[in-house]
């Protein structure tokens, strides 16, 4: 059964199913990195993911709605930073917030097109290098979001640990009142931290339903929003381990079908389990694990004030 | 030009103050005493680096600097003198943008500036290094340093220049860091060093240094003394903050004096001394001589004996701790913080279990007893971190009152306010806590105020054995000389009393007996008779006892 066509397949479709899961991930180690923890994943993934299937439905064009799907996600992040950030409300409550909200009027106004198709995002394979007997198919034959996907990782590794940027998007994270006093305005770099984010997030939804799903559907989402909260922690808020994790979940998440494909006698409900399993371990273990409790951003979720007396 | 900084408050005589204080100068045309210093004589007005006036600044319900002078000059060390809550900090917040005034106008470096943010500051060539470090615990030194610094070829970070820069400076100043150590892994001299490059590395012409001492050990002092007097011979100008009258007198050339948000004085500190410096300050005589009576020490209250406990980190932090409080003395802990002193007061209250060993009180086997009997027994704790473990910052006045003993305010489950109220009231009056009303919650207190409520609590449920754990720290001359005084008459009154601070001359002024402690071992014990400072300094930093 375990013959290499399905392994290449079965990578392909991890890789594939990872990229949401990737971008996601990503944008939201941006987000925790600058101290402000946006738990509403869920709700601007799927906002992104309806607003992108519209655009790319209306336009006929898949990156139209890839970009809108992104810009989406940025509108709520900004509501998020609005509040956050400018008005240093309390940030678990504003990102719950955004998961109701995005998945309340994704339902609604996403009726209409459940059951429409939208033009999606085309497979593209690279020359010469698809041609190679199952690698080809296994790595190389792509929709352009995943290789940028790949190449974001790289991109935002050098950003975030050899630039003057990053190093201040860290320090903002870890100990915003010493960033404040040597000149770093803390509200600016967290207002673009998360409305980046957030932008990442939307496209991450986008890609879903425009590239991974290709249908859009009531609740497409799943709860990967979720799924890449924990991906960051496991990532320990380093971009170059997120990719690990993204495509690991991205083909627990495939897994599921391609082994009740190939005809194996377990339920398909408890398949379906199995990523949402796998979120608990990563929790558990990253508990234990003092390293990952070290990754994580000192102030963290904590609204940053300046003029504190007391 | 006078340069004397007086404001005319209600009540006060100017011509009474002029002649009070013969030490003010009055006039600063040409000087010449301090070209030895370094910096050369120049013209009146380039003389001078900084001039604030009129600053005021209010903040709900206090005005936190009122109309505020000062005037400092290029190369100088400029001491800012005052105790908690005169407004010295605020003053340098509002120098350094963290703060807009409401009133008055800064010109620095001949300019007239307005800082909002401390990025102007920076930018103009101030540079500060706050009471509480403004590293980021997680990076280098080196990153610390760096932060928010545009190298060339930004945004990209030149480490390389980084480093050539940062090596000359220390070859100026001979203020030294390991640059790739993590901030985390380093003490809180080594801390205090990096931001004070962080600033040198931003070229800064004027640095503000606030409280420094507070958190080094004499020896961490002393080195920053000679740094600072090596920085103001290179003709950068100190601006340094504290309450403790000797450091003011050893380091500045020239002080400024604080009270109650004004400007009482500018001195120079070759012509005044201690005693006038403390007038000023604190408005009134304080006598700093405290003596305690000798009590005949009576039976052990408390017997540790061969005590082990780990620290947070689950290393072994108290090894083997033998020792014994007796009724009627103060046994003071003498060492440096980190040695195992929290592990130690933890012990005792029963906050940290003990691995081994055995804890007494009174006879009776108290070494797995809950917090609470040992309360009940007569254990009173004036905590280290009084704002953390020391009350509920968020509850009133009289609910922290009763924190330790709230069964006996109830009858039957339900709460008598009354009760609790009069004796809030009774407390507050009888130790003089300043507070608009006992419903008010505990964090609007100042921290001097917080340690007199912990201190009403702790004493006026009549323990048998008091710990007081860094029981002045941060607290201005009144409430050191206030808690110093309680202790002493509290133990007259025959209660025992252990003192774990790292001030070493509050140990030798008030206890009875000295116990060095060392790497969480006692490294020896002095009676009051025979207290030997040098021996006791040799001790606490880990030299062999012969």
């Amino acid at each position: 059964m375990l013959e290499s066509e399905f392994i290449a397949s079965l990578i392909a479709a991890s890789m594939r199913a990872g990229t949401p899961l990737l971008f996601a991930t990503l944008g939201e180690i941006i987000t925790e990195r600058s101290g402000v923890l946006n738990l509403g994943l869920e709700g601007v993934m799927i906002t992104g993911a309806m607003v992108g299937f519209y655009f790319s439905y209306v336009t006929g064009n898949p990156w139209i709605g890839i970009l809108a799907g992104g810009f989406a996600g940025l509108l709520l992040a900004m509501v998020h930073a609005f509040f956050t950030v400018t008005l240093k409300v309390d940030q678990a409550v504003t990102g719950l917030m955004l998961v109701l909200f995005g998945l309340g009027i994704t339902g609604f106004l996403g009726r209409g097109l459940v059951g429409e198709v939208a033009s999606y995002l085309q497979p593209v394979k690279l020359p010469l290098l698809s041609e190679i007997p199952y690698i080809g198919t296994a790595v190389f034959s792509h929709d352009p979001l995943v290789y940028i996907g790949i190449l974001i990782v790289p991109l935002l590794w050098f950003f975030m640990n050899k630039t003057r940027y990053g190093m201040e998007l860290y320090a903002v994270g870890e100990n915003p009142e010493a960033a404040d006093t040597v000149g770093i305005s803390v509200d600016r770099i967290r207002f673009i931290a998360v409305l980046t984010g957030g932008f990442l997030v939307g496209i991450a939804g986008a890609h879903l339903s425009l590239a991974y799903a290709k249908v859009w559907t009531d609740g497409l989402t799943a709860g990967r929003g979720w799924i890449c909260l924990a991906l960051v922690i496991f990532s320990g808020w380093m971009p170059q381990r997120a990719i690990f994790g993204a495509y690991l979940f991205g083909g627990l998440d495939v897994l599921s079908f391609k082994l009740q494909a190939a005809g194996l006698g377990v339920s398909y409900h408890f398949m379906r389990m199995v990523p949402y399993i796998f979120t608990i371990l990563v929790l558990l273990f990253s508990v234990i694990r003092e390293r990952e409790k070290f990754g994580a951003p000192s102030a963290l979720g904590k609204p940053y004030i300046r003029e504190q007396k007391y | 030009m006078s340069l004397l900084l007086w404001q005319g408050g209600k009540g006060c005589n100017f011509y009474k103050l002029v002649e009070h204080y013969q030490g003010i100068e009055i006039n600063m045309g040409n000087r010449k005493t301090k070209t030895e210093r370094g910096w050369a004589l120049q013209g009146e007005n380039s003389d001078i680096i900084l001039e604030m006036k009129n600053i005021t600044k209010v903040f709900p319900g206090v005005v936190a600097n009122d109309r505020v002078n000062l005037e400092v000059r290029r190369g100088e060390i400029h001491g800012l003198l005052g105790e908690n809550g005169a407004g010295k900090t605020t003053l340098m917040s509002i120098l350094y943008g963290l703060y807009r005034p409401d009133e008055g106008e800064i010109i620095f470096d001949g300019e007239k500036r307005v800082f909002s943010s401390p990025k102007d500051a920076i930018e103009s060539g101030i540079g500060m290094v706050h009471q509480h470090f403004m590293l980021v615990n997680k990076m280098s030194a080196l990153n610390n340093i760096l932060l928010g610094y545009k190298t060339p070829g930004d945004p990209l970070l030149d480490y390389e220049w980084a480093r050539e820069k940062i090596r000359s400076i220390i070859e100026v100043y001979g203020i030294d860091a390991e640059l790739d150590e993590r901030v985390i892994n380093m003490s809180v001299g080594e801390e205090q060093r990096v931001e004070i490059l962080k600033s040198l590395f931003r070229d800064v012409k004027l640095l503000i240094l606030d409280e420094p001492t507070s958190v080094l050990t004499p020896i961490e002092s002393e080195r920053l003394f000679q740094a600072l007097k090596r920085m103001s011979e290179k003709g950068l100008t100190v601006l340094f903050i504290t309450h403790k009258l000797r450091e003011a007198l050893e380091v500045t050339d020239r002080i400024t004096v604080l009270r109650k948000g004004r400007n009482v004085g500018t001195l120079i500190t070759k012509r005044t001394d201690e005693k006038e410096l403390a007038r000023l300050m604190v408005g009134r005589e304080i006598d700093m001589k405290i003596e305690k009576k000798r009590v005949e020490a009576g039976k052990d209250v408390l017997k540790l004996e061969n005590v082990y406990a780990r620290n947070d980190r689950g290393l072994m932090a108290l090894k083997g701790i033998s020792l014994s409080v007796r009724e009627g003395e103060i046994l003071g802990i003498a060492g440096v913080s980190g040695n195992g002193q929290k592990e130690l007061e933890e012990v005792i209250i029963g906050l940290r279990p003990v691995e081994k060993g055995k804890i007494l009180f009174n006879g009776e086997d108290i070494t797995f007893s809950s917090v609470r009997k040992r309360t009940r027994l007569g254990i009173s704790c004036i905590p280290e971190n009084r704002i953390e473990t020391g009350l509920a910052p968020s509850l009133t006045i009289e609910e922290n009152l009763i924190l330790r003993d709230y069964e006996s305010f109830s009858r039957n489950g339900f709460m008598e306010f009354d009760m609790i109220e009069a004796h809030a009231e009774k407390l507050v009056e009888e130790y003089g806590i300043k507070t608009p009303s006992t419903k008010a919650p505990a964090r609007t207190l100042s921290g001097g105020n917080i340690q007199r409520l912990i201190i009403a609590r702790e004493l006026s449920r009549n323990p048998l054995f008091l710990i007081a754990s860094q029981p002045t720290r941060g607290l201005d001359i009144a409430g050191i000389d206030y808690v110093r005084r309680k202790l002493i008459s509290l133990a007259e009154e025959g209660k025992a009393i252990l003192l774990i601070s790292e001030d070493l001359e509050e140990i030798v002024q008030i206890s009875d007996r000295i116990a060095v402690i060392f790497e969480g071992e006692i490294r020896g014990i002095f009676d009051r008779e025979n207290v030997d400072i040098d021996r006791i300094g040799l001790l606490m930093s880990g030299g062999a006892d012969n």
